[in-house]
């Protein structure tokens, strides 16, 4: 069928600056540059390209840059370019359109209406750099209360498991085989080397990586794709995953083809196959089946390890919150509508789910209200961009994030969205022999260490100019945020005041 | 002596390593006019092979035992007693091309800038980081110290 759909960009090359050495034709996932002996050109198909701009920063001359195809459409404000074009493509194809990384609809960011606050003259701010200042956050179940019977005074009646991590950044979920063993490699790296933790996702830890599981949360997601008992003895932290911030409600689908054999024995599917997680858990259908699960996991793993549970947000986010730290949950992970994926439906990622600002924000009031917000630590994921980000979820009731498109895009994805493909050309997404060394451990992970270390500092900055030298001070303390252009009902959700009062 | 290592497990194919050896024997040392404007383009000492997935780039191993050096018929091949590198003198060369045929690298090129002699890696002069190194975009290229 001929498609009626217009090319989005367009490459353009300076033939001035080009001397066809053909990096770019090399460097291309998706075939846009070919070279004619005859003409001695460099020739593109416009239409191909994704904007990932690859090519464009490994040009040794500079000769190429990447534009918006200029094509105006009649203005409409209903039909704009893009509806227009997935009904072209839908059309086309019949089938679900699929997409990648995070929710891109001008959907409020609530990060950028939250400003922070800073000490003057009347409390001093410090300064991180001449004094101690502590980001070490512990994750896991708090007790209720110090036992103050004689002879065991300041002592823990009980203590629950608990894990600590040196900044309160953690990498999200990306699973091996939506993105390639390389880049799993570099993230555990990257963790051990900070004190953090990596996620494995649901595609179990390949073989190779055990010697990192010292810094690993493992999922156990609907698919139970690679648990078993000593993936969860290797762990620090096991996750059930109910949802994903980018598709709520709907399973994970990793495509057959990139289901290598190597994702095959590590997922312990055949290969080949599609590794298709159900929508639900089939053995969850209800709060106490949860409570079932993660006491299973707890029973397995010997009561020496935190259960996470990780959730989508949602609607009544706050509500289900409450019923997973009372299922016996030590850690809730909540991923909001920005949260990224290797592919999902993209009805489904541009509508469904709530921003991570008012769900984290909900989510810890509700456990304050109920008095059972020690019970759990609170992990905000999906959408964190920055440092600010990053302080602004902990004020809002965090104890640590999650980021997963900023370590890729510090790794060198440039947010092209065609993850789904695996054609990925920075060697991110792709199980592709080829394309997949393109990422090299040794480089990527001192890309994501530096990534956390300026980070940290950042945030210690922050802090510091805040007057507080310990992070676990700033925790819910909303005092320290103020909104801005935001309505009566934002503010009271995000519990925060309006900057100026 | 210190040499050029190549990682075939990270190396990506993307000849920036020839590219770069070309500017850097180029009489301006500017890209753009090594390659539009210089009236002889000088002849990459590296190469990359490639089979699939599979990629490295070669040039001269710089061997301690120098087949290309025993069989230069002038003596315009040979080992510099400083550095350790084998080098190659153009004024001596004949151009027999006796030493392309015995290297086991096959890293000894004609050099169509300079008709009869050879090209071959001079490891840039010895002087810092190689070219080929300084320019890989993903490390598959390391200069290390190898006894």
């Amino acid at each position: 069928m001929k498609t009626y759909l217009p090319a989005r960009f367009r490459v353009r090359r300076d033939d001035e600056r080009c001397i066809r050495c053909r990096v770019c034709e090399r460097q291309c996932g998706f075939d846009v540059h070919h070279y004619d002996e005859e003409d001695d050109s460099l020739y593109c198909d416009d239409e191909k390209c994704v904007a990932c701009h690859r090519c464009v920063v490994f040009c040794p001359t500079g000769a190429l840059t990447v534009e918006k195809n200029p094509l105006s459409y009649r203005e409409n404000y209903s039909w704009r370019p893009e509806a227009i074009e997935d009904l072209m493509k839908q059309a086309e194809t019949g089938g679900i359109l699929l997409t990648g990384m995070g929710n891109d609809k001008p959907y409020p960011i609530y990060w950028d209406k939250l400003l922070l606050n800073a000490s003057q003259v009347t409390n001093p701010s410090i300064d991180p750099l001449r004094e101690p200042m502590e980001l070490r956050t512990y994750l896991g179940r708090k007790p209720d209360r110090i036992d103050l019977a004689a002879g065991n005074i300041g002592r823990w009646t009980r203590r629950a498991p608990q894990v600590a991590i040196e900044t309160p950044i953690m990498f999200s979920a990306i699973s091996y085989g939506a993105i390639s063993l390389n880049v799993q490699e570099s993230l555990a790296r990257a963790a051990t080397e900070y004190g953090t933790f990596f996620n494995t996702g649901e595609g179990g830890l390949h073989k190779s990586l055990y010697k990192y599981s010292d810094n690993a949360i493992v999922q156990v997601a609907s698919g139970r794709f690679g648990v078993h008992q000593e993936y969860l003895d290797a762990a620090r932290v096991v996750e059930i995953k109910i949802g994903q911030g980018a598709k709520p409600g709907i399973g994970g689908h990793l495509p057959g083809e990139k289901v290598s054999a190597e994702v095959a024995a590590t997922r312990m599917i055949p290969r080949g196959t599609d590794a298709l997680s159900p929508a639900p858990h089939h053995d969850i259908y209800s709060i106490e089946d949860l409570s079932q699960l993660i006491y299973a996991l707890k029973e397995a793993t010997n009561y020496t390890k935190p259960i996470s549970v990780k959730i989508a947000a949602v609607h009544n986010s706050a509500a289900i919150a409450s019923g997973i730290v009372r299922a016996g949950a030590d850690i809730v992970a909540i991923d909001g509508i920005r949260g990224a994926t290797g592919a999902a439906p993209k009805i489904i990622r541009d509508n469904v789910g709530i921003p991570i600002e008012l769900a984290i924000a909900a989510v810890d009031s509700r456990l304050r209200a109920e008095g059972i917000r020690n019970q759990a630590s609170l992990v905000a994921a999906g959408g964190v961009r920055n440092s600010a980000d990053v302080i602004k979820a902990i004020a809002l009731g965090a104890d640590a994030v999650y980021i997963g498109s900023a370590a890729l895009i510090a790794m060198g994805c440039h947010v092209c969205q065609a993850c789904y493909t695996g054609r990925c050309s920075w060697g991110i997404a792709t199980t592709d022999d080829y394309l997949m060394k393109r990422i090299n451990p040794n480089i990527a992970s001192r890309r994501l260490t530096n990534l956390l270390r300026g980070w940290s500092l950042e945030i210690k900055e922050m802090l510091g100019g805040m007057g507080i030298n310990a992070l676990e001070s700033l925790r819910g303390n909303r005092h320290h945020l103020r909104g801005v252009g935001l309505s009566d009902t934002e503010l009271e959700i995000l519990g925060v005041r309006m900057a100026g009062s | 002596m210190k040499r050029i290592v190549a990682r075939e497990e990270y190396c990506i194919g993307c000849r920036l390593c020839e590219v770069h050896c070309v500017v850097q024997h180029s009489r301006t040392k500017n890209i753009i006019k090594a390659f539009k404007k210089e009236r002889v383009r000088p002849t990459a000492r590296i190469h990359v092979e490639e089979s699939g997935p599979e990629s490295f780039s070669l040039q001269c191993r710089h061997c301690d035992e120098p087949s290309c050096v025993y069989a230069c018929l002038t003596g315009a091949m040979h080992k510099d007693e400083l550095t350790g590198a084998v080098v190659h003198d153009p004024e001596r060369c004949i151009g027999c091309w006796t030493c392309l045929l015995f290297c086991p690298n096959g890293a000894i090129a004609k050099d169509a800038a300079h008709g009869k002699v050879v090209a071959k890696c001079d490891l840039c002069g010895g002087q810092g980081t190689p070219a080929c190194v300084e320019n890989c975009p993903n490390e598959a290229l390391v200069l290390e110290e190898v006894p």
